[in-house]
């Protein structure tokens, strides 16, 4: 009778994870479930992760093995470049990650990228456009200044069609306001 | 325990069940609802229509859409149909007994009669009357078949605003709008939807993963132009809204931006938005020739033409005197004929204008302190009013009887469309069931 109580015990849960799985498997709407089980998995793995963290603060040096562009402790990994309201001038703290996008792309001249500029939701549409363009233009123009090639440079603008953040608050707006650099090639 | 367990997988199947049903991407109907209705509303009973010869009966009935229509214009207050029956159910004015309408103080009485002619094919026979006067004010008879049923309860609506408001109606007409709906796998899809101007017959004509924008009818109704982001950079596009097809034409893909398409009303040009020269400006399109005219040359934003109902002038916004506001250029054979003039300086922010259908009127996005709202300016006095009270509005478009101006708001957290007549008295809601609506374009008068 024990016995039996425990292999149901044991049996149940996987039942359940295996139905879970199938549903998720249907239908996207309940991949929720699913997630929620790989997150308990996740959960131990951050934790195998948190004992590792000194490897990893041995990697932030200047030993990062792999390629610049993907070295997280590097300022190159800073690609988003966020604005004020009705604005495209470029903030102080982001001149030293534009600077050094636009060494890297003097270094690397078969690398590119496309700019994206983007808006808050406020105001009208096609204004907005118009705006996220002359984002992405203030951020080409740095980059240009600093050494970047023309041809390396694309610029693109979807004005407050393609928000960051959804939200109708500061918070969300001040997410949407940017320029994405999105390197094309390396 | 084994049955709770069972007992909750079964719920969330039933869970999935229902997000089936609500997901399905069916016809997401519009539904209109007035929030703020004039004092005053003129009072009308319309009869239900005499339909008991029909072998076939007609899919809707005539009378609740004309009385939908007519409420919803907040110039009119329908006499409920269950009042009705007490007083009577004339079909004709041989039989209206004015006496008992007067009674209940009913100021106008519609009534009528359905006739079939053929398998599909009807003939609708009204009379309008004006009951103290005892008089008639019109009396016609239409054929029409079972599929066209919509339109014309729609077009009696018309006739009757008509007559009773010296203003054309404007029911039989269409709203084209973008929904922006995210599904399952958060992916964005964008859809260029066209409904009657009561919400029904929602169609698809165009989706896309990537943002569309900007939909302006052509002068005939016939097509739309708009920006469509699908290659992955903004290009103007013109579709024919009706044909089956939906034949569809690329007119522009220069470098930059290429947005803000808007129709002349000869139908001969679009105005838009290019920054091909490094700068967005705003160049005329000639659809036949493809050359393209500069209208604007300034280092400033230019943006967002709206063309004068007689084609002599171009209402812009430019930031060029450091925020955005409306600047108007005249034009002379679709040539600059004037340096551009400062049109609004109220408000912090005035955007996005579109001339009333008779040019008297300017409709812009007005902000002020952070909120954006809908502003009309009167353009023989140059004074702004404005029209709503939200924070988020924007994409005024005109009913083409120039009664009531269509925006898209932001309600419970969603993109939702409004409207509020020209005085600022009558205010409607439109819901969508699903997603974020925006843009609303409302097409002119069928001809």
């Amino acid at each position: 009778m024990n016995h039996k109580l425990l292999l149901a015990a044991i049996l149940l849960p996987t039942v359940m994870l295996t139905g879970c799985e199938t549903l998720g498997g249907q239908d996207g709407g309940d991949v929720v479930v699913e997630d929620r089980g790989t997150q308990a998995d996740g959960g131990q793995i951050v934790g195998d992760g948190a004992d590792g963290a000194t490897t990893s603060g041995a990697q932030a040096g200047s030993e990062f093995q792999g390629h610049p562009l993907d070295n997280p402790q590097s300022i190159l990994s800073s690609r988003v470049i966020y604005f004020e309201f009705d604005s495209a001038s470029i903030r102080n703290e982001d001149r030293a990650a534009i600077q050094a996008h636009a060494e890297y792309l003097s270094q690397h001249s078969s690398a590119s990228v496309v700019l994206e500029g983007h808006t808050d939701e406020r105001g009208s549409r096609e204004y907005n456009i118009a705006l996220g363009e002359r984002r992405a233009k203030a951020v080409r123009q740095l980059l240009l200044f600093q050494g970047a090639v023309a041809s390396q440079l694309q610029t693109v603008s979807y004005g407050e069609e393609s928000p960051a953040a959804i939200g109708h608050d500061e918070d969300a707006w001040q997410q949407n306001r940017r320029v994405e650099i999105t390197y094309k090639t390396r | 325990m084994k049955f709770r367990k069972n007992n909750r997988f079964i719920s969330g199947l039933w869970m999935l069940v229902l997000l089936l049903t609500f997901s399905i991407p069916a016809n997401a109907l519009l539904t209109i609802q007035i929030t703020q209705g004039v004092e005053g509303a003129q009072p009308i009973a319309v009869v239900p229509f005499a339909t008991d010869k029909l072998t076939t009966p007609l899919p809707y009935d005539l009378v609740s859409i004309i009385n939908s229509d007519l409420a919803r214009s907040g110039r009119f207050s329908p006499m409920p149909a269950k009042d009705i029956k007490t007083i009577g159910s004339p079909h004709d004015g041989g039989t209206v007994r004015f006496g008992d309408w007067r009674l209940v103080n009913m100021d106008y009485l519609l009534v009528g009669r359905v006739r079939q002619t053929g398998a599909i094919n009807y003939e609708v026979q009204f009379q309008l009357f004006d009951v103290f006067k005892g008089e008639q004010l019109t009396g016609i008879s239409y054929p029409f078949v079972a599929s066209d049923t919509r339109r014309m309860a729609h077009r009696i609506s018309d006739i009757v605003y008509e007559k009773l408001t010296g203003q054309r109606g404007a029911f039989d007409t269409r709203i084209a709008y973008v929904t922006a709906l995210t599904d399952f796998n958060k992916k964005r899809q964008f859809r260029l939807n066209i409904a009657d101007s009561d919400g029904f017959n929602e169609q698809t004509i165009l989706r896309s993963s990537k943002p569309l924008m900007s939909p302006s009818w052509s002068p005939d109704g016939q097509k739309l132009a708009y920006v469509s982001f699908e290659a992955g950079r903004p290009q103007i596009f013109v579709q024919q809204v009706f044909s089956a097809t939906g034949q569809r034409q690329r007119i522009t893909d220069y470098s930059g931006l290429n947005g803000a398409p808007v129709w002349s009303p000869d139908g001969k040009y679009l105005a838009m938005t290019l920054s091909k020269s490094g700068n967005p400006e705003i160049y005329l399109f000639e659809l036949r020739t493809k050359q393209l005219t500069q209208i604007t040359k300034h280092p400033a934003i230019d943006t967002e033409a709206t063309w004068s109902p007689d084609g002599k002038q171009l209402v812009f916004t430019s930031d060029r005197g450091g925020k955005a506001q409306l600047y108007t250029v005249r034009l002379s054979r679709n040539k600059p004929a004037s340096r551009p003039r400062r049109l609004t300086f109220e408000g912090d922010y005035n955007a996005r204008a579109v001339f009333s259908p008779d040019g008297k009127l300017l409709a812009m996005v007005h902000g002020n302190k952070g909120r954006f709202q809908i502003g009309v300016m009167d353009l023989s006095n140059n004074t702004l009013q404005v029209l709503t009270d939200s924070r988020l509005d924007e994409s005024p478009s005109f009913a083409p009887n120039g009664s009531m101006i269509i925006y898209a708001t932001n309600r419970n957290n969603r993109g939702v469309l409004a409207a509020v007549s020209v005085d600022g008295r009558v205010h409607q809601r439109i819901e969508v069931q699903q997603g974020d609506v925006r843009e609303p374009a409302w097409s002119p008068l069928s001809k």
